[in-house]
């Protein structure tokens, strides 16, 4: 066999491997989507927005659910993303070149990788027992937590694009550090901050463990946050599991909405982060 | 311009030297002084003893091959190798006689008295208007009328207002490379600094935006004093009165910049202009 015709056959078992491998990957998306969207579509309807979680065998819907999943996911993000922001700039505009950085840098990444139900666990053991029950502050907090790795990380890698040269003209006009960060390089940086601030929140709004060991449930609409409070991914592990047909089909239901909110914000951000923002 | 321009030679005798500036006797007053300025990246010495003048409101240029020290030289002026880690600078440099290299001075209050242009223009993420006003706003408060004006008459001094006047709102990132870099120039000018220093300001344009910059430099230096780094050796001449050549980390000769290119004292530097090295 001559050297083409064996680079040639190789070539090609490498492109069927790469095919196959896509096929799968790409078929395996496909089937959960298709059953998600047949199963949840199936189920979907006005009750599931207007009324609450409903006790076995009784009509009901997800709107105490999906208002606990909102507040929490609201509440951790504002608590979360102030934290990571100011760390990664820290990160990246002051301690570019200090140890600290190069330290908080490696835990962030630990936190990063940490298995959500280790974080709940976490601020069980801080808030819940210490309070002595579960509430929707703690499930906040536990998503706050998983928040800050995500929004330290982006921030640091968005301000580091941002062009030297930039940043050098702007310190050569004499203008103080502060007014740098603020109205430059945020101002560069724009698009791929917020982007990281998407992907937060798409990370946090599926989280079950976390929300489990801290806020809970409630079967009941709660606007409490010193109480236990409902959410969509704790309904759907509860519902999913029972075996009562018409809460396995608002679980279904929930599974729909989460996976469209999430789908909607990765894409959001992809349009965001595709935006040439500087140059 | 052309008068003035060999009014300066007349005023300056053919005091030239080469090697360092201490047997030079200065004609003219020296806006910045550089003495004995050592700079080190790590341990690698990148200047070596550097003697040089910047004459009060004249344009220096400041020559020689990639590596030299050229870049690195402006760069301690404005103190901007403060901003890395490892970089450091042993001499004197002189600003109006106050050592600029002083560790408490306010590096702030320095940069806004000796202004830089960059290779690569950097506009900053605002409109043409707002690059002008946010630099201004800093150092003085301004009614909306005086901002405007001061806007005008930077963007007039850059030579840039006829082209942007009706857009003032538009992007900076909209305009070509050309424009960007006569709005970075306004935007220099427009905090009225003492020194402007140009790091090779064209190197990134087209002849025609080139010609449009270096003919700002007559203009400016009426009000600045100026430094410019720049490989294209026309360009020097055109629109320096002194130039510096430098080789390898060391000042190899400075004086008028007709003398060095028309009679170079150091062979170095004949090398050089005619195109031997670098």
């Amino acid at each position: 066999m001559s050297l083409a015709t064996v680079r040639k056959a190789r070539s090609a078992i490498a492109m069927g491997a790469c095919i196959a491998s896509a096929v799968i990957g790409i078929a395996a998306l496909a089937i959960i989507l298709g059953a998600l969207l047949w199963n949840g579509f199936s189920s979907l309807s006005l009750d599931v927005f207007t009324k609450m979680t409903p006790p076995p065998g009784a009509s009901g819907g997800l709107l105490n659910a999906i208002v606990g999943s909102l507040i929490m996911t609201v509440l951790g993000v504002a608590i979360g993303a102030p934290l990571g922001l100011l760390a990664g700039t820290y990160m990246a505009e002051y301690g570019r070149y200090s140890k600290l950085t190069t330290v908080v840098r490696f835990i962030n990444d630990i936190l990063l990788s940490a298995p959500s139900i280790v974080i709940g666990l976490f601020v069980y053991e801080i808030t819940v027992l210490q309070m002595g029950h579960f509430s929707a502050y703690a499930g906040a907090l536990a998503l706050a937590l998983l928040v800050v790795p995500v929004v330290v990380r982006t921030t640091e890698d968005m301000l580091n694009l941002v062009p030297g040269g930039l940043r050098e003209a702007a310190i050569a006009m004499g203008l103080p550090r502060s007014l740098i960060i603020r109205h430059i390089a945020y101002k560069a940086a724009r698009a791929g901050l917020i982007t990281g601030l998407l992907l937060a929140v798409a990370r946090v709004s599926g989280e079950t463990a976390p929300l489990l060991f801290t806020a809970l449930n409630n079967q009941f609409f709660s606007s409490n946050l010193n109480a236990p409070m409902a959410s969509l991914p704790v309904v759907i592990f509860q519902f999913a599991m029972s075996p009562y047909k018409d809460w396995q089909s608002l679980a279904w239901a929930g599974a729909l909405l989460i996976t469209a909110a999430v789908l909607t914000l990765s894409i959001g951000a992809r349009i965001l982060g595709a935006q040439k923002t500087f140059k | 311009m052309n008068e003035a321009y060999s009014q300066d030679h007349d005023a300056t005798s053919a005091e030239v030297f080469g090697g360092d500036a201490s047997g030079f006797i200065p004609a003219l007053p020296e806006k910045m002084s550089v003495r004995n300025l050592d700079f080190f990246y790590g341990d690698n010495r990148a200047l070596k003893s550097v003697n040089v003048p910047l004459y009060d409101r004249k344009v220096t240029a400041f020559i020689g091959p990639s590596g030299c020290g050229k870049s690195t030289l402006l760069r301690v002026l404005n103190r901007m190798y403060d901003l890395y880690p490892g970089q450091r600078a042993v001499g004197d440099v002189l600003l109006d006689g106050e050592n600029v290299l002083d560790p408490r001075l306010d590096v702030n209050a320095l940069r806004a008295r000796v202004g830089m242009v960059f290779q690569k223009p950097t506009p900053f993420p605002m409109t043409i208007y707002e690059n002008i006003a946010f630099g201004v706003r800093l150092y003085e408060k301004l009614g909306k009328a005086d901002m405007d004006e001061r806007v005008e008459k930077a963007l007039r001094g850059a030579a840039i207002w006829d082209e942007v006047k009706d857009k003032l709102n538009a992007s900076g990132l909209s305009l070509s490379g050309g424009q960007q870099q006569r709005l970075c120039i306004a935007r220099t000018v427009a905090i009225q600094p003492e020194v402007i220093l140009f790091d090779e300001p064209c190197s990134a344009l087209d002849p025609i935006s080139t010609a449009k910059i270096e003919e700002l430099f007559d203009e400016l230096r009426e009000a600045y004093t100026i430094a410019i780094v720049t490989h294209n050796m026309q360009q020097a001449v055109r629109v320096s009165q002194y130039t510096a050549f430098m080789y390898l980390g060391e000042m190899v000769e400075f004086g008028e910049t007709d003398q060095i290119f028309q009679t170079p004292r150091e062979s170095r530097t004949q090398d050089y202009i005619t195109g031997r090295f670098g």
